[in-house]
């Protein structure tokens, strides 16, 4: 058995769709333990989607998802869940908690651990994602970095071996992304975590080992994120963002600006508009 | 504004009242609100008045928060205060009379105990705010809701119902600022206008708040599915309640104070 993820043909149609109409049709992939996989496509591509029937959380029309072993079924989707772990978009919307301590415990508790082990386990869990003087601190007084990063916690003390990010960094700041991004990182250096994640981020996107393309409900493309950045433009097809400072660039250029061909950041772009005029 | 009337409540502290178990805290609030009405005298509104200052002098939360509390409530209490000095047609001496009002010494004696006991009770039930966060409160609902367990009344559901709630409410308090925003930017003025025109302007406030409500439902339930969760049987608790020696002592002094009560009535 050498992969931890298995999806084979898998159609989903939502209830309210005809029965031509799929929203997701005949994707067929695999993962292998340890690997980190970015998906990636538009909005409404089926990202999401797909997501959420590995874990059950929707069930396929037709098709079979074997997680570590375990065929997906209504008996074993509890099995299931305790083995992936899922991040989503909104900060606010998945943390259930009255305060981090409460919220890292939740998967724990419904788990039914016993309490002298999830002291440990939370204790030990908000030290890894560097939270551990916000326990007590109810949501409201966190950023939304540090939201997903309790989050982050909620999972390494429920110990899944799949971790699931439905564009977990999308509603972040730059910053909350990079620490979210460096909290996964190191997470899958402490245990031989698998990763998926879904995104629309090139910097998350290439932080993967695999990159899926899925376009229109089906797996348009696969490869290593060197072989798909490759495509350049097409990548705003693909539902990738280029950096606001390079679609910019490409904007201008249309009109047909002359624009420095080096790799601006924000700062750089803002910097080189205002002299635009001064050094003509 | 509306935050500090919810969350401004509870003063973080460090004191016995503070420490006490949250449960002892809302049963002898709920207690004492019950033995007030033994006291019938001088005396026993006096040994009231000094068992509850005792009480908030043990908490080291500021007088000034007591007197706030009483503040929004006090027409209410002058409102009742007065119907009864004014119409109350016990004995005693009648001061004053005229069709079916009557002012007499009885009345103005039972005008000032009223006064006396919407006074303690405020004062107390303001203590248990303010020394307890609102989520401590949440585990001893739960706690004592539990005997309904017995006729299946979903005590786990509730109890996890009411702490979201709780959890949710500066959430939605930011949500509603930004809406306001947005709103005021498009040129809706808030509190301008007659009572009419301020309660229509809250209705483009209410639809965004409820849509958005709804979404945020659905997201916490899929994250709370993913997440393991199968309703409340089977769950282990994080947050426990500790009945420690204090609230033992505090329940005895409690009963003390019925018996002094009891005995000094008149």
């Amino acid at each position: 058995m050498s992969s931890i993820i298995d999806v084979e043909h898998l159609n989903y149609r939502y209830p309210q769709q005809a029965a031509d109409e799929l929203t997701l049709r005949d994707i067929s992939f695999t993962v292998a333990p340890g690997e980190w996989v970015a998906i990636v496509g538009h909005n409404g591509s089926g990202k999401s989607t797909l997501a959420k029937n590995l874990n059950g959380l929707l069930a396929p029309a037709a098709g079979t998802i074997t997680v570590d072993g375990q065929v997906l079924s209504e008996e074993t989707v509890w099995d299931i869940r305790t083995k992936i772990g899922m991040v989503f978009q909104n900060p606010d919307n998945q943390f259930v908690g009255a305060t981090v301590a409460d919220d890292v415990a939740f998967s724990l508790e419904n788990q039914g651990i016993p309490r002298d082990e999830m002291l440990k386990r939370v204790a030990a869990a908000l030290k890894q994602v560097d939270m551990q003087d916000f326990a007590t601190r109810e949501p409201a007084r966190l950023s939304g970095g540090q939201k997903q990063r309790v989050a982050l916690a909620g999972m390494i003390a429920a110990q899944p071996q799949i971790l699931i990010l439905d564009e977990a960094t999308s509603m972040l700041d730059p910053r909350g992304r990079q620490e979210v991004l460096a909290t996964i990182r190191q997470m899958k250096a402490a245990s031989a975590l698998t990763v998926l994640s879904i995104t629309h981020d090139i910097d998350e996107a290439a932080s993967a080992n695999r990159v899926l393309v899925i376009n229109d409900g089906e797996l348009k493309e696969e490869g290593t994120p060197a072989e798909i950045f490759q495509h350049g433009e097409e990548l705003i097809k693909m539902g990738l963002d280029m950096p606001y400072a390079e679609r910019l660039k490409a904007a201008l250029k249309r009109q047909g600006m002359q624009v420095p061909a080096t790799y601006l950041t924000e700062k750089g772009m803002a910097d080189w508009l205002w002299q635009l005029r001064s050094n003509k | 504004m509306m935050n500090k009337l919810i969350f401004g409540r509870y003063v973080p502290g460090n004191s016995v009242v503070h420490r006490m178990d949250p449960r002892a805290k809302l049963l002898l609030s709920f207690y004492f609100i019950g033995i007030i009405f033994i006291a019938n005298s001088w005396l026993t509104y006096l040994v009231l008045f000094a068992f509850t200052l005792a009480a908030i002098y043990l908490s080291g939360v500021k007088w000034s928060f007591f007197i706030n509390g009483v503040k929004p409530l006090i027409w209410l209490i002058l409102f009742t205060v007065v119907l009864q000095v004014l119409f109350s047609a016990g004995g005693g001496h009648v001061y004053f009379q005229w069709g079916i009002i009557t002012i007499s010494q009885s009345g103005l004696i039972n005008g000032v105990y009223i006064f006396c006991r919407f006074v303690l009770i405020i004062f107390m039930s303001t203590l248990l705010t303010l020394t307890t966060p609102p989520l401590e409160l949440s585990d001893a609902i739960e706690y004592i809701l539990m005997p309904l367990k017995v006729v299946h009344f979903p005590v786990y559901e509730v109890a996890l119902m009411l702490s979201i709630a709780l959890r949710f409410v500066p959430t939605l308090m930011d949500e509603t600022e930004k809406i306001m925003n947005a709103q005021r930017a498009r040129g809706v003025d808030f509190g301008e206008g007659n009572i009419f025109q301020q309660m229509r302007a809250v209705v483009p406030l209410l639809i965004p708040l409820f849509v958005s409500s709804f979404n945020r439902a659905e997201d916490l339930a899929t994250a709370m599915e993913a997440r393991g969760y199968q309703g409340g049987e089977g769950r282990s608790k994080f947050r426990i309640l500790k009945w420690q020696m204090r609230d033992t002592w505090a329940t005895i002094s409690f009963a003390v104070l019925t018996v002094a009560l009891i005995l000094l009535r008149a």
